[in-house]
């Protein structure tokens, strides 16, 4: 299904959302994060869109929000989609959780915590994944500093 | 008495036990904390991080052709895919075409290290299962691909062959006939591999129906590679999204329905064919052309995001570079396909036998440093 | 002059044991042969022990298409004296919270157990240091003993992957220790007597008795031949000390020369069953048609340890070939198959007998 098509599908189930495909091969639609759960369960559940693999999720912090990326594959419809979603609170930042519709998001969720901070609701144990859990920070925010273990050029 | 008031009468108790970091069967540093009821495990929860080595946080800070450097760390056995990854991805951003020749020398030596990742995780699953000679079989054909890649491109392991543009240099003038060599020795010994392994009576018991993986589980838990294709999910990137040299080269996906482990032992032992038979199509016409394209000094990406699929030994690696126009990337990030396939773990392994969590974890092969990035 | 029909009487044995008496009282004479008995013994069951493991990796060594030890002396024969050297002269580590009695003592009961059973085997018609009447049922009895060993070992080094590997063996070596005696029963229905010496006695009159019995014999050597590599713990039924699973198994915690001495049992056991096949379906000392007949002990020895080491490389070919079992289709092996199995070959060889169908 082209992009044109597959923006006039997806402006139907959200309000406030923003569509763009520039600087980028996919369409691109940045979702508030209110409504990321039920956007991303439609996105799954559309026998027209019928996104079920999310072959990645990445983290980012976009100075000054922090914010995630999914990419989103229709391994039947074979077409594909980018969903990104911003966090402006850096202190306690958190989203709702997708595992129960991607559950690769449960790994993925947890790397993006222990990395960037996010919390994510309704996961079933989130806990920090490659740090030991008395880490400080989180590394790859900009702003973290390590006068220890970071060499800056 | 019923069963239920006899377990309760006799007080048993779920333990700990790691396996790991340290261990003979796993595949590098991975520590997992399986909760056992006498041998039947009721848990398993990954804690990984034993080899991280913040590369995502490096790649910030370092220039795009010093990237290409820091991936074939990641999946080292099959570091050339890694490697050529970044390349085309900055390709994509910089929009230079590369010449023929640079396409078909990347996938001839792609899919000898496919094949070398293969022997290699051959020779470890006979080893992981206790048959113990599998490992030297393998390493004897490894050694040889090994001394291919050491005369082009200088190393064994860690190749650092691709750069943004191209190659770093032209292929040595004995590279076609070594490999043509090897092609013909390796097609004598797939079969005594199969003679030694597949056909065994004590490996099927041990491996048939043994961790199996439903094409739904599959794609949702974003499984790729020979673990997806075992299970009937049709994942390749080199048919779906193609690169390189594989759009005109003939080569068949495979795939199988069952999702046990002995459908992802013969998801690779096939694919060993399949890789022969694209380098058989491809080493005899080597076009001509130039070895690298022109690039500036400084490569900067405009201001964008890039994503380049490969397929990796052990499934899809997907590489997305966000820049901002500078000459650091703004973010890149490594979708490595360990990681997905590692989340499946415990999924698979509720009231399993920690035998068979070893041969579920030898069929996946993992590599650790994948993972952990 | 026909060399194989000479007589030579060198009977060592009693020359040796007539010289002793001679130059002491009888209870003091009878003292000092049991000591040199004993002492005789124990450099066989180190020498065997040593040399085995050698073999062990000369053969593995063929299998994998490299060559194996060959640098400590002629084609690497001094390699285990090394290896044993450096096993003495290593500090004997414990943890702390072992049950210091038991950890102690597990060692000995396989040691004691594989002596007590090698005790009984003729080498020859004069090297048998015990020749009873119940022979084959002594030994099925003395191989039972070595499992407490195990247990023990696993139990007192409060460890959880050793306390796994013992109970998995506990559990292999009960359920084949069924067939071994199975198969073994099965021939001494073809010799009619438990003694061992009187066991080659039959087979040197009538042929040995895997050809005296035919099928029913091959039958009960092939499954007397899977039981025996799973009493011994060996590949592919090594689960105990899988390696890529458990660590070590129950010897996680030995170290230095109690190591050695569960090392060194396993070879030693793995000696005994093969000598058990020997005896009881090859012929024991007995050369191929009589050939060497008359010509006493020195051949005799000889054949007897050409064969088994035969048996013995046939268990190693085993090791380096197949891959492991998994503890449960091990025990469906043993109870759901080779038992059953073994109980109808009784019973046909049962029939053959009675129906006077041996060779």
């Amino acid at each position: 299904m082209t992009n044109e098509d597959l923006q006039n599908i997806i402006t139907g189930l959200g309000t406030d959302l923003e569509f763009t495909t520039e600087g980028s091969e996919f369409l691109n639609v940045i979702v508030p994060k209110e409504q990321l759960h039920s956007l991303c369960s439609q996105l799954k559940s559309n026998p027209k869109l019928k996104f079920d693999y999310a072959f990645c999720i990445t983290g980012i912090d976009w100075v000054p929000a922090l914010g995630v990326i999914y990419h989103l594959n229709s391994t039947e419809l074979k077409h594909e989609i980018v969903v990104k979603v911003m966090v402006d609170d850096r202190e306690n930042p958190t989203l709702d959780s997708v595992h129960d519709i991607w559950q690769t998001a449960d790994f993925h969720e947890l790397e993006i915590f222990d990395f960037f901070g996010i919390k994510f609701n309704n996961h079933p144990k989130l806990r920090r994944l490659f740090l030991t859990p008395e880490w400080e920070g989180y590394p790859l925010r900009k702003d973290y500093v390590d006068e220890a273990n970071m060499i800056i050029k | 008495m019923t069963d239920q008031e006899v377990q309760n009468k006799i007080k048993t108790e779920e333990y700990f036990i790691n396996m790991g970091p340290q261990h003979p069967a796993a595949h590098g540093v991975l520590r997992l904390i399986l909760t056992i009821d006498g041998e039947i495990i009721k848990n398993v929860e990954p804690d990984l991080g034993y080899i991280h080595r913040s590369i995502e946080k490096m790649c910030e800070r370092d220039s795009y052709q010093q990237i290409v450097h820091l991936t074939d760390r990641m999946d080292y056995l099959s570091s050339h895919i890694n490697n050529e990854a970044v390349c085309l991805a900055v390709e994509k951003g910089l929009e230079i075409e590369v010449s023929e020749r640079v396409k078909v020398i990347r996938t001839i030596i792609d899919e000898l290290t496919r094949i070398a990742s293969h022997c290699l995780w051959w020779g470890v699953m006979g080893m992981d299962l206790g048959a113990l000679t599998t490992y030297f079989y393998a390493f004897r054909d490894r050694e040889m691909i090994n001394d291919i890649f050491e005369e082009t491109c200088g190393a064994r392991l860690t190749m650092n062959y691709n750069v943004p543009g191209g190659l770093m240099f032209d292929i040595h003038p004995n590279f076609v006939k070594r490999t043509k060599d090897f092609i013909a020795h390796f097609k004598t010994k797939i079969p005594e591999y199969n003679l030694l392994l597949t056909d065994n009576v004590i490996f099927h018991k041990r491996t048939k129906g043994v961790g199996i993986i439903t094409k739904e589980d599959a794609i949702s838990f974003g499984v790729s590679g020979p673990v997806a294709r075992a299970s009937g999910f049709s994942s390749d990137v080199r048919k779906h999204h193609p690169y390189s040299a594989y759009d005109r080269v003939d080569f068949k996906e495979i795939l199988f329905t069952e999702g046990d482990t002995f459908a992802r032992y013969q998801v690779r032992m096939m694919e060993l064919w399949e890789s022969v038979s694209i380098i058989e199509q491809l080493i005899d016409n080597i076009p001509e052309g130039e070895t690298k394209a022109a690039t500036k000094a400084v490569i900067k990406l405009p201001k964008g995001e890039f994503y380049q699929r490969v397929e990796t030994a052990r499934g899809e690696l997907g590489v997305y570079i966000n820049s901002t126009g500078n000459k650091n990337p703004y973010r890149v990030k490594f979708r490595s396909p360990g990681f997905s396939n590692l989340s499946i773990l415990n999924h698979i392994s509720k009231d399993v036998l920690i035998a068979d969590l070893v041969a579920t974890m030898a069929s996946f092969d993992f590599v650790i440093p994948d993972i952990d990035r | 002059m026909n060399f194989l029909q000479m007589n030579i009487p060198l009977n060592i044995t009693k020359t040796i044991s007539d010289w002793i008496f001679s130059i002491m009282p009888e209870t003091a004479a009878n003292y000092t042969i049991m000591v040199v008995i004993a002492v005789a013994y124990l450099a066989l069951f180190a020498v065997a022990g040593l040399y085995l493991v050698l073999l062990e990796r000369k053969v593995a060594a063929w299998f994998q298409l490299r060559i194996g030890p060959n640098r400590v002396g002629p084609w690497g024969l001094l390699q285990t004296m090394a290896d044993a050297l450096k096993l003495v002269s290593k500090e004997l580590t414990s943890t702390i919270k072992i049950d210091k009695f038991l950890y102690n003592l597990a060692p000995y009961f396989v040691i004691v157990a594989a002596l007590m059973a090698m005790a009984v085997f003729p080498f020859s018609k004069q090297f048998q240091a015990f020749d009873i009447n119940i022979g084959v049922f002594f030994l099925i009895a003395i191989s039972s003993i070595g499992v407490i060993g195990i247990l023990l070992a696993g139990w007192s080094s409060n460890n959880k992957f050793a306390l796994i590997g013992a109970m998995r063996s506990g559990l292999q070596t009960i359920s084949y220790e069924l067939s071994v005696g199975l198969s073994i029963l099965t021939m001494v229905l073809l010799t009619g007597t438990l003694q061992l010496s009187e066991i080659i006695e039959v087979q040197r009159t009538g042929g040995w008795l895997i050809f005296q019995g035919h099928v029913p014999s091959v039958i009960a050597f092939m499954i007397f031949m899977i039981a025996g590599t799973a009493e011994t713990n060996r590949a592919p039924f090594d689960l105990v000390e899988a390696e890529s699973e458990l660590g070590a198994g129950f010897h996680t915690e030995y170290s230095g020369m109690k190591f050695a001495y569960f090392f060194l049992a396993e070879f030693i056991n793995m000696f005994i069953i093969a000598s058990i096949g020997v005896v009881l379906f090859f012929g024991g000392w007995l050369s191929p048609f009589g050939i060497t007949e008359n010509i006493t002990w020195f051949p005799e020895v000889i054949w007897f340890i050409i064969k088994v080491v035969g048996l013995i490389f046939l268990m190693m070919w085993f090791r380096w070939t197949f891959p492991r079992l998994r503890v449960d289709q091990l025990l469906t092996l043993e109870w759901k198959y080779l038992l059953p199995l073994n109980l109808m070959n009784l019973m046909l060889m049962a029939i053959v007998i009675w129906l006077n169908w041996t060779i």
